[in-house]
């Protein structure tokens, strides 16, 4: 079937459908292809809750402030996680109040640092999914191997496919694009049995403008015809078992745990946490409490799908990536900062 | 050697300073008698501007931030059509700073200052405490020799026009930082011989932005902003070489938000598009000019998709990359 067909078919649909794609990237793509422009109005592409950032909870961003002010402490971390509200402060506001934080390109520069300066102690975030937690082990295998004791990690890791049981069970989703970079460390049969036991649709893709529609297609094919299954359209780079290296080295150093999602909250066995033997890298990861209740705030809305980011009465007014209010807000990979980066608010 | 606190005593050391790196790059008939101000003749009205440069590295592959210090300000000068003439130099030296590198900057100023046909005419140096770091700022002045160039003056229809590929710098500056091997090189390059042969053969520039940080996307919505019009380019002839569009697409990155050091955007009108085309792509530095878009009523930035869809374009938020120029 040619694209030109596909993307007629796909203008004419007309029954009401919801597709989530799950991971940031794939709605930034969806943005920044004009898709929704070039499909029915009547297919909702909604977002899902992959951008690590924005479910990191708000204790977690203030445990990390509170070890930034500690004496002879500093905080390493990704620059997306900079800008993430706490209560009081994001890190970012916290470093010009005279905490120490510093961006990082690699949690493997903290072994660097640490060498350099053996009297401070370095917290290094570990925030992502199956894709960034692989270097977190690696890094924790390093700091054995070097005998180095001023570097711990601060955890806020997540696995996605409790995440998607939870959507199964909570929310009303057709089918599922599913994640790409993911995907690659778990491989295709992750889904199998979610699509078994909730018969939806998974779709594997990446993340061209062509790749995408392709996908969306697809999922509408396979709910017409009541025929759903996992199908991976990303053959050139995802397995069917996945990264075994990758995953077998997370096996090593993590184990799994419940854990709590900001704006939606605590989903069973979600996260990855350091095993207990290896406790003395954690910089206290499994005390830090669940969030309270954010009144205003509807990221927790966005990431289940159940509005788009303009349907929030504060998107593009009180919250805009210059004065964030939600996490979704800040990341480069957060479905409003991708809204309003690519003229939602207008 | 490596420069120390008593290089900018004011007195011994830094005269030999002085002396010894700078002269010899930069003697001229101004800067010759050392004065503590330099006197100009110029010819009617005059272009001023100023800018700062703290770039990391200081060396990367295609130019240094000497090359850059100077191309910076001629290609500001150039935006507002004038021809740049004198250009003021100070260094701000951290101690521990080598001298050969000073050398080498110096040397790139020199040649890029040739190549521009501007007059390095006073200047200064600082010595500061620190970790071998170096800044430096440049100011010039340019003398119109034709009417002023504003972006007020766009109008419904005019073309848009780029001198070459988009985020060479910016991927540039990112791959060394990342210790990143391949073949991209800073586009860092003085860009008044484009726009003085767009000038001397009458083409009706209606505006000129030179695109550095915040990349083209930014420089197009402050266009659209300031002409009260709509900005419409396509997706399609957006020129990116293989290179940058495969290291952006790894790390995430959108060329239309990355900076360059030696692309200009040109607003022209439709009639004489493919003339000024014809003559950038004759010139060094315009090989790959392209139409990319063009302007019509409305307001904001507009990219056409392959496909025919519609992405609004905001300009860059955020930190973007620090420390690019």
């Amino acid at each position: 079937m040619k694209l030109e067909q596909v993307i007629s078919a796909l203008q004419n649909y007309k029954k009401e459908i919801k597709i989530m794609e799950v991971c940031g990237t794939h709605t930034s793509a969806i943005v920044k292809g004009g898709i929704r422009d070039l499909i029915s109005p009547s297919i909702r592409l909604v977002s899902g809750p992959g951008c690590p950032v924005c479910v990191t909870p708000k204790m977690y961003i203030d445990r990390l402030v509170d070890y930034a002010f500690a004496e002879n402490t500093t905080v390493l971390s990704f620059g997306d996680m900079f800008k993430v509200p706490g209560t009081k402060y994001s890190l970012s506001e916290a470093k010009a109040e005279g905490a120490s934080a510093e961006v990082v390109y690699s949690p493997l520069q903290s072994i660097e640092l640490a060498k350099l300066h053996p009297e401070k102690q370095f917290i290094v975030t570990a925030v992502g999914f199956e894709t960034t937690a692989p270097i977190y082990a690696l890094l924790i295998e390093e700091l054995i191997k070097e005998n180095i004791n001023n570097v711990k990690i601060l955890t806020s890791l997540k696995t996605i496919i409790p995440a998607l049981r939870f959507l199964c069970e909570h929310e009303v989703v057709d089918g599922f694009l599913s994640p790409g970079h993911v995907s690659v460390i778990i491989g295709s049969d992750a889904y199998n049995e979610l699509c078994e036991n909730y018969k939806k649709p998974f779709v594997i893709a990446g993340f061209d403008t062509e790749k995408i529609l392709l996908a969306i297609y697809d999922i509408i094919y396979q709910i017409e015809k009541k025929d759903v299954r996992v199908e991976n359209m990303y053959e050139s780079v995802v397995s069917k078992k996945g990264q075994k290296a990758a995953l077998s080295i997370l096996d090593k150093y993590f184990e799994s745990c419940d854990a709590y999602w900001r704006g939606v909250g605590e989903i069973k066995d979600s996260g990855l946490i350091l095993k207990e033997e290896f406790s003395r890298f954690d910089a206290g990861s499994r005390s830090v409490l669940p969030d309270k209740a954010d009144k205003h705030c509807r990221c927790g809305e966005v990431i289940l799908g159940r509005i788009y980011p303009n349907e929030c009465a504060m998107f593009g007014k009180a919250c805009t990536p210059l004065h964030p209010e939600g996490a979704c807000m800040v990341s480069s990979e957060g479905a409003c900062g991708i809204w309003y980066a690519n003229g939602g608010a207008n | 050697m490596k420069i120390n606190l008593s290089h900018g005593n004011g007195g011994m050391e830094t005269a030999k300073l002085i002396d010894e790196i700078f002269m010899p790059y930069f003697k001229n008939e101004y800067s010759k008698g050392m004065e503590d101000a330099v006197t100009l003749k110029t010819s009617g009205e005059i272009v001023f501007t100023t800018d700062s440069f703290v770039v990391n590295p200081i060396f990367f592959p295609g130019g240094d931030i000497g090359s850059l210090a100077v191309c910076g300000t001629v290609n500001d000068i150039s935006t507002a059509g004038a021809v740049p003439k004198f250009l003021s130099i100070g260094f701000i030296i951290e101690e521990g700073f080598q001298t050969d590198n000073l050398h080498k900057i110096a040397k790139s100023v020199r040649d890029v200052a040739d190549e521009a046909g501007v007059k390095i005419v006073t200047g200064d140096t600082k010595v500061i405490e620190g970790n071998g770091g170096i800044y430096i700022n440049t100011a010039g002045i340019g003398e119109m020799k034709s009417s002023s160039v504003h972006i007020s003056d766009a109008k419904d229809g005019d073309l848009l026009i780029v001198s070459g590929d988009l985020g060479d710098h910016h991927a540039c500056i990112l791959s060394s930082r990342m210790g990143i091997q391949n073949n991209i090189k800073s586009d860092v390059a003085p860009l008044n011989g484009l726009v003085q042969a767009l000038i001397s053969e009458n083409i009706n520039i209606r505006g000129m932005r030179d695109i550095t940080r915040g990349g083209l996307a930014t420089v197009l919505c402050e266009i659209s902003k300031s002409c009260g019009f709509r900005i419409e380019i396509n997706e399609e002839s957006l020129p990116v070489s293989k290179e940058v569009s495969g290291l952006s697409g790894i790390l995430g990155l959108d060329p239309l938000y990355m900076g360059n050091e030696g692309k200009m955007l040109f607003i022209i009108p439709n009639e004489e598009a493919e003339n000024a085309i014809n003559i950038l792509k004759s010139k060094k530095y315009g090989e790959n000019a392209t139409v990319i878009g063009q302007i019509s009523s409305g307001n904001g930035v507009v990219l056409r998709t392959k496909l025919g869809g519609k992405r609004i374009l905001q300009p860059l938020m955020g930190e973007g990359l620090p420390r690019i120029c």
